[in-house]
């Protein structure tokens, strides 16, 4: 290793920079390469969301251990991270979302995972701004909003990794070659360039799905919980087509951030007026006065979506040495801790917390399969 | 024009804006800032967003660029 | 949209939006003109009888600001209660300008305004009489506002012009050219006897409990402290080019760029005024009538007023450079000082980042409800970042307008 280098870790990401400070933390020597700024891109867009999970049996685990290593890390945050215990509230519409409530609720008690079924009566209480005649929700109150580009920082900080300001154009498992011509040789080489990974690393099977975001004023209260419809059941969107769902956060400024949407096939980073207003209009669908707040800014990021909806977490099967995290789709900044152990682990021949097998690029059969996203 | 700045009667000429009627309430503070501070208007064209009121519940509203309107309901932060 | 209900529309009725209305409606056209304010006139027109003589023949709309450019030809617009779109075939952005503020010391408290700021307050009933005002900043604005406040019975502490005596005399004597310039500066002056201006002088902090209560000020050597109710501060202005960035127009190192008939990059799409570089009343509004013709298609009419354009241009050019900001400017910000006034982000805090969106991503600079159009010229001067894109709201707007922007209605 001329470079002197354990791992070399491509993107400044919330992905990358927990890895970083995964793989300092097991005493290896780590370079991260990020031209932007830390956490600029699908980190910097997200919505900050810290959410258990149960699409699948792997994606509860996943999710689970992240949000236990944030609630872990919460004293040693710094303020500007914004954590916020405000536990997230599954939305139901009506009876049928009612039975998903209950049915979410099982899941979530047979993982451990803490969650209360609320009455009609119960959801308005808690939430006066949503609109009357909701059958109730769910909540999760161990779930959590951080504002992530700053808690990017902080990994990256903690893990006191050399970072190089430039841009990565080619990678192997021997390391990292530079714009400038240079070449970081290190042990292990690890993508994690989000929705650009296929760039570097050809191949692999993660595509751009673009997301609209729209923040508003200081509204302290308007939103308690991070809301999310299961409306979703009955709209019954494909992998392929747009999407759109009721999901508003409140953050620790008192402004209230409304998602969500999905789209593949837009490389554009603009804002789509249709997107935006399908969007918005869904939000006023729930909470009605939602229309008078003040918007401040919209903007637009990239999920990178995989096939069976999890991430890839660990070697290539082509090269050993050259390891993925990536993929993580709208779930990147809960379980980028997760992903920081698991590849810390690995790296370091170490048993981690969970199984790997469901995460490793070279598992078997990433076929598509239905949806379950309001996030 | 008679209008209720902070609960108190303030007469303000026809044509004058919400920010003129702060004045002559007496009061300098239209708004706390987010770390607390006092704040009062900078810009007086709409940009600068520091002589932001309640106006009749409504938060957040920038009182250089709406004119009084008789019985209008104005808050400041204390 | 496929049915424009304008032929030529105007963003901004300040004198470059009026002139390019009145003409492009004497040519024939359609036309409307949007404003934010309840009147029109812009900044240099508030509350005087000039705009009159140019509404005729068109539309005004007021209090109105464009939010959102939905699709090709269509704008949306949001008034206190209302939202709406308008179409156009042809577009001119007379968007005019802002102050730039300076950061230093105090600048955050109560009754430390804007120059043109405090102008614009008092013209909207905002009592001044009997008010000791300290004038301070950079350019002409300083002597007009100075005036317009002692005219309305303010007590003028004196005017502190951050520009060298030097740079003024060579100024004055290039006004010789243009002696409709020169009589307005005699008219001003004389209308401000008794009051120093003192050049080559700036303010380095300003001091209060709550508010305003003094101001530091330093010329050459010496630091002294000026008692006053208000201290009115601006340092020259800034092209106000978001609509035309976020329309896609190409912007230049002045403002927004435009060819010979004050076309932009993008096609259909005009612009004129200060929007497009600070060049003052007369240049606006010629830059508005050529504007108004090309869009209407009457481009000989527009050439006509080429020459006079290209005198005016060249006062604009001695404007800039002897109205310079000078380079102690740049130290007046203590590493607390606050910079961005929307999120209170100190500006060690902005020093430590490596460009615009570091600083916006990890300390808010610039993300709070004026995004960035008070920090943005600051950090400009400050730092030499320029902030990138622009989208929509174009200003903060209520969710339920972006909710329908674009929509069939």
């Amino acid at each position: 290793m001329s470079n002197g280098f354990d791992v070399a870790i491509a993107g400044g990401g919330i992905v990358g920079a927990a890895c970083a400070a995964g793989c300092a933390a097991a005493g290896l020597k780590v370079v991260v390469v990020e031209p932007g700024p830390v956490g600029g891109g699908a980190t910097a867009a997200g919505m900050g969301h810290l959410v258990v999970m149960d699409d699948s049996p792997a994606q509860i685990a996943l999710t689970l251990l992240s949000r236990s290593l944030w609630i872990a890390m919460r004293p040693e945050l710094p303020a500007d991270v914004e954590y916020l215990p405000c536990g997230t509230i599954w939305v139901a519409a009506d009876e049928e979302e009612m039975a998903e409530v209950r049915r979410k609720q099982g899941v979530y008690q047979t993982a451990g995972v803490r969650a209360e079924v609320l009455s009609a009566a119960d959801l308005a209480s808690a939430e006066p701004h949503l609109r009357a005649g909701l059958a109730g929700g769910l909540l999760v109150p161990d779930d959590a909003v951080v504002y992530p580009p700053c808690a990017a920082r902080y990994f990256l900080a903690k893990s006191g990794a050399t970072v190089v300001r430039q841009p990565a154009i080619e990678l192997s498992g021997r390391g990292i070659k530079l714009r400038d011509g240079s070449f970081l040789a290190a042990g292990i080489t690890v993508n994690a360039t989000g929705a650009w990974a296929p760039a570097l690393t050809p191949g692999i099977e993660v595509r751009k799905r673009k997301g609209h975001l729209l923040i508003t004023d200081r509204y302290p209260g308007f939103v308690r919980a991070v809301l999310v419809e299961l409306g979703y059941l009955k709209s019954a969107h494909s992998t392929t087509a747009d999407s759109v769902a009721f999901n508003a956060q409140p953050r620790r400024t008192g402004q209230v951030l409304l998602g969500s949407s999905r789209q593949f096939g837009s490389e554009d980073r603009a804002i789509e007026p249709h997107m935006l207003r399908r969007m918005l209009q869904r939000a006023q669908e729930y909470m009605p006065e939602i229309g008078q707040l003040s918007a401040i800014r919209t903007w637009t990021g990239f999920r990178a979506a995989t096939p069976d909806k999890l991430p890839l977490i660990g070697p290539c099967p082509s090269d050993p040495r050259l390891y993925l995290a990536t993929g993580h789709e709208g779930l990147g900044i809960t379980t980028s801790l997760g992903t920081g152990q698991l590849v810390a682990d690995q790296i370091a021949g170490r048993t981690p917390p969970i199984p790997v097998d469901p995460y490793l690029p070279a598992r078997a059969g990433a076929v598509p399969h239905p949806p379950q996203e309001a996030h | 024009m008679k209008l209720l700045v902070n609960g108190k009667p303030v007469e303000a000429p026809a044509g004058s804006m919400v920010s003129a009627a702060v004045a002559l309430a007496g009061a300098w503070l239209y708004r706390r800032s987010v770390t607390g501070e006092p704040r009062g208007p900078l810009c007086g064209m709409g940009i600068c967003f520091e002589c932001r009121v309640t106006i009749g519940g409504k938060p957040h509203q920038r009182s250089c660029q709406i004119p009084c309107a008789e019985g209008m309901e104005v808050r400041t932060d204390e | 949209m496929t049915d424009p209900r304008f032929d030529v529309l105007v963003v901004g009725a300040g004198p470059a939006g009026l002139a390019a209305a009145r003409r492009a409606a004497e040519s024939g056209a359609r036309v409307a003109v949007l404003d934010d304010n309840p009147t029109p006139g812009g900044q240099i027109w508030r509350a005087r009888p000039e705009p009159a003589r140019w509404l005729s023949g068109y539309q005004v709309i007021l209090g109105a600001r464009v939010i959102a450019a939905p699709a090709a030809g269509c704008l949306t617009v949001e008034t206190l209660q209302a939202d709406f779109e308008i179409g156009y075939r042809a577009l001119i952005l007379a968007t005019g300008a802002r102050e730039r503020f300076l950061p230093f010391p105090g600048w955050t408290l109560p009754n430390v305004m804007g120059a043109g700021g405090l102008q614009a307050l008092a013209k909207s009933g905002l009592p001044i009489a009997g008010k000791r005002i300290v004038v301070a900043g950079s350019g002409p604005l300083l002597l007009a506002v100075a005036g317009y406040l002692r005219g309305h019975g303010a007590r003028v502490a004196l005017i502190a012009e951050q520009t060298e005596r030097a740079a003024l005399l060579r100024f004055g004597a290039s006004l010789a050219a243009h002696p409709g310039k020169l009589r307005q500066a005699v008219e001003l002056r004389a209308r401000l006897l008794g009051v120093p201006y003192l050049t080559g002088c700036w303010p380095v902090s300003a001091q209060g409990a709550e508010r305003l209560e003094s101001v530091t000020l330093r010329r050459g050597a010496k630091n002294w402290t000026e008692p006053c109710d208000y201290l009115a501060c601006g340092f020259g202005l800034i092209p106000n080019t978001e609509l035309a960035e976020m329309l896609g127009c190409r912007i230049g190192a002045s403002g927004v760029a435009v060819d010979d008939d004050q076309r932009t990059s993008v096609p259909a799409i005009f612009s004129a005024g200060e929007a497009t570089g600070i060049g003052g009343l007369d240049l606006a509004l010629v830059e508005g009538e050529i504007a108004g013709y090309a869009a209407a298609g009457r481009t000989r009419e527009a050439s006509s007023r080429f020459a006079l354009r290209q005198q005016h241009r060249r006062f604009a050019t001695a404007l800039e450079k002897a109205f310079a900001l000078r380079d102690e400017l740049r130290s007046l910000a203590a590493p607390e000082t606050l910079v961005c006034r929307c999120e209170d982000v100190s500006y060690a805090r902005i020093r430590a980042c490596s460009g615009w969106r570091e600083a916006k991503l990890h300390t808010r600079c610039g993300m709070g409800p004026c995004q960035g159009r008070v920090c943005g010229g600051a950090v400009e001067f400050l730092m030499g970042w320029r902030s990138e894109s622009v989208r929509p709201p174009l200003y903060p707007a209520r969710v339920e307008s972006l909710a329908r922007s674009g929509q069939d209605r």
